[in-house]
């Protein structure tokens, strides 16, 4: 096992503790970077998919995974992202980072003003009140048809960025760099908050609200923090989205990708923000291994093409189910005990992770 | 110099008075106990001074002014800290971190500086940590720095949620029966802890506790809660010879009333 001898304050706030774990993140940043020569088109196409929806994770595990507010609204807030972004491309001639940067910063703030009456509600109702707000997404983009096109929908507009033109079908490898570099930017916005004031604030108001406010902790501003951040983060993704689908209508943002949205940073490990990148990954490699396994089993069989209806819908489920019983903490967890089997061998014990008996909580106050 | 005066404070649940016009003043520098068997309204007086209940009539008075108006998350700017009574730490967070979230009304960076985690805010974070590594040498909580929460046990808990006050640097702690479940040679520990707040940090405390012993061994001063009322003020030797006291606790030899 590795032990960090540390020798200033610093040494626990720096984004990596040793020089090995830096390099092995530079090392995963130049595999990242290098994947258009790696990949074919096809490939490259999925792992921009994956960056795109590892984006939106990152949005929901800030208010989730570390304020610990669910939220099933949080397709709402692609779409936000996705046609402000294109609406000030295509009616107000802004240059693509420049609406890109308004279209997150517009969802943050619609994210806020959503948060102020949300936030009087806890888990459950939290999470039901901002699954209506999903639902009420569809109607609003067909009410809205001057601006969204409604039901015939909308094209992203192409982006320019200092007159290079960035095509997911041109030029996919600068598009996929475009979605690696909010990518990364975001991760480290991320990190940064979760190491300072902010950060702690969040998960402080996600443990234990009580003891957060006698802390000082206003529960309300730190909450709408979230949301915001959360928000702008999403809308950041959808924006991105937007691109990546080219076209896109009211039946894009669903409830079903709001739900696929927690579901992943659930199977990825809430608190984390490996898990909003493995979440990420689980769901945009199992509907291709779906769509190959098929085949394979339809040429097998002799017949055509197979549909099955809801076939990916139950195989989520079913791995959902599966990580909720077995696995809690999701595959970041999983990796982390193994690490720590290797680490520790042979001295692993199988209950280091088992929850401590919790002493009584305080009764609630009101 | 009173601190913290609580002026003929009434709460009320429904039906129910939790606290029936109780007046208190608590001195500057002073080590203030309240006692009372179960249900006599200790907690509810501790709850009404950090604003999580709204008095039915009365004022409390921090400093001279009313806090009447302020939400309970302000308290702990004004000078107010608290632990409670079934511990309430961030399970999932090591004591560090917990520590680190005392300092929480110290901070002074705004949201764009953290997001881009400008030098400024490094140069604030190693501020608060120092301040906290001095809780951490106080309390000698060195070998549990990086644990979390969930594996502590449950004395180690006790001292981590003091030093989370503590790291408010308060004026006035609150502290909500800092040696309940504790072993005998934890309580040993946890008097001389709160004589220290007083006397090296100088906080001025203000404490709920059932153990009488360390209760007279610590306190300046002992109020006693029975059924909403305060029966009894005054010395910690006054107090345990007080009639009304005694009745309290065990009851009267003849039937009164």
């Amino acid at each position: 096992m590795r032990v960090h001898f540390k020798t200033g304050y610093d040494h626990d706030i720096r984004l990596f503790p040793d020089a090995r774990e830096a390099l092995r993140y530079a090392a995963l940043l130049a595999v990242a970077i290098a994947l258009p020569v790696l990949l074919d088109d096809f490939l490259l196409g999925e792992a921009t998919n994956v960056l795109i929806w590892a984006i939106a994770g990152m949005g929901l595990m800030l208010l989730t995974g570390h304020a610990g507010q669910p939220s099933l609204g949080h397709a709402a807030f692609l779409a936000a992202g996705c046609y402000a972004n294109a609406i000030l491309m295509d009616r107000f001639g802004l240059p693509f980072l420049a609406s890109f940067a308004l279209a997150g910063i517009l969802t943050g703030l619609i994210g806020v003003l959503i948060a102020i009456p949300a936030l009087r509600l806890h888990g459950i109702y939290l999470a039901i009140a901002t699954l209506a707000l999903s639902i009420l997404t569809e109607d609003i983009v067909v009410l809205a048809e001057p601006w969204t096109g409604g039901v015939a929908g909308m094209t992203a507009p192409p982006i320019s960025i200092a007159g290079v033109e960035v095509d997911r079908l041109a030029s996919p490898d600068l598009f996929y760099w475009l979605c690696l570099a909010v990518a990364v930017l975001v991760t480290l916005g991320y990190r940064n908050i979760l190491r300072a004031p902010l950060g702690r604030a969040f998960v402080s108001i996600r443990d234990s609200e009580i003891s957060a406010q006698a802390m000082g902790v206003d529960p309300a501003r730190t909450k709408a923090a979230a949301f915001g951040l959360s928000c702008m983060t999403t809308g950041w993704a959808g924006a991105l989205m937007g691109h990546f689908f080219f076209t896109f209508n009211h039946e894009v943002f669903t409830v079903v990708i709001s739900i696929q949205l927690l579901l992943m940073i659930v199977i990825g490990g809430l608190g984390s923000i490996h898990g909003a990148y493995y979440g990420a990954a689980v769901v945009g490699i199992v509907p291709q291994a779906i769509n190959l396994a098929r085949d394979a089993v339809a040429g097998a069989l002799g017949g055509g093409a197979v549909a099955i209806p809801g076939l990916e819908t139950g195989i989520f489920g079913l791995i959902l189910i599966v990580f909720i019983l077995f696995e809690p903490l999701g595959i970041h967890g999983r990796l982390v005990k193994w690490r720590l089997y290797f680490e520790l061998f042979p001295f692993y014990r199988r209950d280091m992770f088992r929850r401590q008996r919790s002493y009584l909580k305080t009764e609630r106050l009101r | 110099m009173t601190l913290l005066e609580v002026r003929d404070a009434t709460v009320r649940f429904g039906g129910l008075t939790a606290l029936e016009g109780v007046s208190c003043a608590v001195e500057r520098g002073e080590i203030f106990a309240i006692v009372g068997p179960n249900g006599a309204g200790k907690s509810t007086l501790f709850n009404l001074i950090s604003r999580f209940y709204q008095p039915a009539s009365g004022d409390v008075r921090f400093e001279g002014e009313s806090i009447l108006a302020r939400s309970p998350s302000d308290i702990a700017a004004l000078g107010i800290a608290r632990t409670f009574q079934n511990i309430e730490l961030f399970e999932r967070s090591t004591v560090l971190q917990n520590l680190l979230i005392g300092r929480h009304t110290r901070r002074r960076a705004s949201l764009p500086s953290q997001i881009v985690f400008a030098p400024s805010v490094r140069r604030e974070e190693i501020a608060h940590r120092g301040a906290v590594e001095r809780i951490i040498d106080f309390l000698d909580l060195q070998p549990h720095r990086e644990q979390t929460i969930a594996g502590l046990p449950y004395g180690v808990r006790k001292v981590v949620e003091i030093g989370r006050a503590l790291a408010i640097e308060p004026r006035l702690i609150l502290l909500d029966e800092p040696a309940s479940g504790l072993s005998v040679e934890e309580t040993g520990d946890m008097r001389f802890w709160i004589d220290d707040i007083r006397t090296r940090l100088g906080v001025t405390v203000l404490m709920v506790e059932h153990n009488m012993s360390l209760v007279s061994a610590v306190s300046d001063r002992v109020m006693v809660l029975a059924e909403g009322r305060v029966i009894a003020l005054g010395t910690p030797a006054e107090v345990r010879t007080d009639r009304r006291v005694v009745e309290a606790y065990l009851g009267s030899e003849t039937p009164a009333r």
